[in-house]
């Protein structure tokens, strides 16, 4: 009971975070039409940044500046890139992000070197929230599940509640008639793509020091939120949300369980040999199998239902 | 003579290899209602696509005197050009006062429509307010486009197939509607296929063919001519 307790806090922490990193790629993609190969990028930009302006003035500004920095670099990406090459058609787009993800990771190598740097959980927040039987609970855990919540929260009022919301929401399925309205529709997708990025940017401040801060950190979170986004259905945000936290907790969960095909088989009354062919199959722990289990839903997803959880594109 | 307020001429646009749009030349006058005639693909559609700056083109566009060339379609919006689809292009997740909002242009100040003005109109969106767009029927979703345009205040207002696929009775409170437009002093370009309501509204009319004006004059004109009719219109 305990163990799924904490597990469950964890995996909920987890989904928020991954929900923040393709919340902002399911937006770019429905708005602009463009998979941005570089999304995660900007998450390992913001931990990077946060760990830098963090040395100069500490944890709790950098947690503001680090997204807002990110940010200004996504705007500019959209602006003086992305904007130039999108007369080239969707596939010039495609590959511009894609050789964008190795030039952020060149730059990142350059300046911060190849070794993981020391971003670590600030003091105030390092301490024992509770503990519960003999878990005990971090309080940065907490920290980045209120983060995350807030952040959820106010995306939220913002599309709906105000008008730039309504313009926003307008643009992705019809940029061409908002534009026709008087509405600077160039603009709205360069705000689309900068927040995007600091939500991704914030992501990174978070999760950068609850994991790691190294140059490798963009691929490994970048192929998850790519399963988040296909899961969920390219373009919407409640499907990226339900896809977030499923995935944050068949990766928690699974991690966590110590159990092999023996242990599954046995509880159905079957004990295989141990000279059984079989035997080593089955004695892989499903812990082994984390790793790939996202993947696997995915092309599971993908064969039975290419548009996703809740996407409405059937490309 | 009324002033003109815009005035194209030599409107060239091409699809890939495909010349679509092989010199138009028209004018449109201070609230005049005109009509862009002809069957589907001699380029009418496209022909207004190129003067809200949404299709590339070459030739002169001048809107109240100056020229709309090189300027993004939200720039032609604000200079008081105001476009209605032929899909209707609603916004169908948000609500039908949302739609009707969004037509406001950013910083706009007045505008001889009010929101009540839309409401007296077309009293069934005032009941539909609150619901998604939608799920409007077609006319309502044809109105809303057209209301929602308004509300941005334009001084000329290009409309394409707004009739089509309509009941008589819609067909009926869309010309009603034309009237009223133009009576504030706000011209009309509207697009059409059939001559159903163009020859009772129009001031003048246009017909096109393979991407050129083929034919120009009154409404009279019109319907004296039996080969321009056969020959450009009836299927």
């Amino acid at each position: 009971m305990e163990f799924f307790f904490i597990t469950l806090l964890n995996s909920l922490s987890y989904g928020l975070l991954l929900f923040m990193l393709s919340s902002g790629l399911t937006l770019i993609f429905s708005m602009m039409g463009v998979l941005n190969f570089a999304h995660a990028s900007f998450y390992m930009l913001g931990a990077y940044f946060a760990y830098q302006t963090g040395l100069v003035f500490g944890f709790w500004p950098a947690l503001f500046l680090a997204p807002i920095l990110v940010g200004v670099v996504g705007a500019l990406t959209e602006r003086y890139g992305l904007r130039k090459v999108h007369k080239f058609g969707h596939v010039a787009e495609l590959l511009f992000t894609f050789g964008l993800a190795y030039v952020i990771e060149e730059v990142v190598h350059l300046i911060w070197g190849r070794a993981p740097v020391d971003y670590r959980i600030p003091e105030s927040l390092n301490f024992t929230l509770f503990t519960l039987f003999n878990t005990q609970y971090p309080a940065y855990r907490a920290f980045m599940m209120l983060v995350s919540v807030g952040m959820l929260i106010s995306l939220f009022l913002v599309l709906t509640k105000t008008r730039i919301g309504m313009i926003v929401q307008a643009s992705l399925t019809h940029p061409d008639m908002v534009q026709a309205l008087g509405h600077n529709v160039p603009r709205v997708f360069m705000l689309v793509f900068a927040g995007g990025c600091a939500l991704a940017g914030l992501a990174g401040v978070l999760g950068g020091n609850l994991f790691i801060t190294e140059p490798g950190m963009a691929f490994a979170v970048g192929s998850i939120v790519f399963v988040v986004v296909v899961l969920g259905g390219m373009g919407s945000l409640v499907g990226a949300f339900i896809a977030s936290l499923l995935i944050g907790a068949i990766q928690t969960f699974s991690v966590a369980l110590d159990l092999s095909f023996l242990d599954l088989t046995a509880a159905l009354g079957v004990v295989i040999d141990p000279d059984s062919k079989w035997y080593g199959g089955l004695s892989i722990t499903i812990s082994q199998t984390a790793p790939v289990l996202p993947y696997l839903l995915m092309v599971l997803m993908l064969i039975v239902r290419p548009r996703g959880l809740m996407g409405t594109r059937e490309s | 003579m009324k002033t003109t307020m815009l005035q194209v001429s030599d409107l060239h646009a091409y699809y890939g290899k495909s010349h679509v749009l092989q010199g138009v030349d028209l004018y449109v006058g201070e609230g005049e209602i005109v009509s862009l005639l002809g069957r589907n693909g001699v380029g009418r559609s496209t022909t207004v696509k190129a003067i809200m700056g949404q299709v590339e083109h070459t030739g002169e566009i001048n809107f109240q005197n100056q020229s709309l060339s090189g300027l993004e379609s939200h720039e032609i919006a604000r200079k008081g050009l105001g476009y209605v689809p032929e899909n209707r292009d609603i916004f169908p997740s948000l609500t039908v006062k949302q739609n009707l909002l969004l037509g406001l242009k950013p910083g706009q100040k007045q505008s001889r429509w009010s929101e009540d003005d839309m409401y007296i109109l077309f009293p069934r969106l005032k009941e539909r307010l609150n619901a998604p767009a939608g799920v409007l029927s077609g006319g309502e979703q044809q109105m809303l486009t057209l209301c929602r345009t308004l509300m941005g205040n334009p001084e000329l207002v290009m409309i394409d197939e707004p009739t089509e696929g309509l009941a008589p009775k819609i067909v009926e409170q869309m010309a009603i509607l034309f009237g009223e437009i133009s009576k504030r002093g706000v011209s009309i370009l509207l697009v059409e296929q059939k001559l159903t309501i163009a020859l009772r509204i129009s001031q003048r009319l246009y017909v096109m063919g393979h991407g050129q004006i083929v034919f120009e004059g009154s409404p009279d004109d019109l319907q004296a001519d039996e080969s321009v009719r056969k020959e450009w219109l009836e299927v």
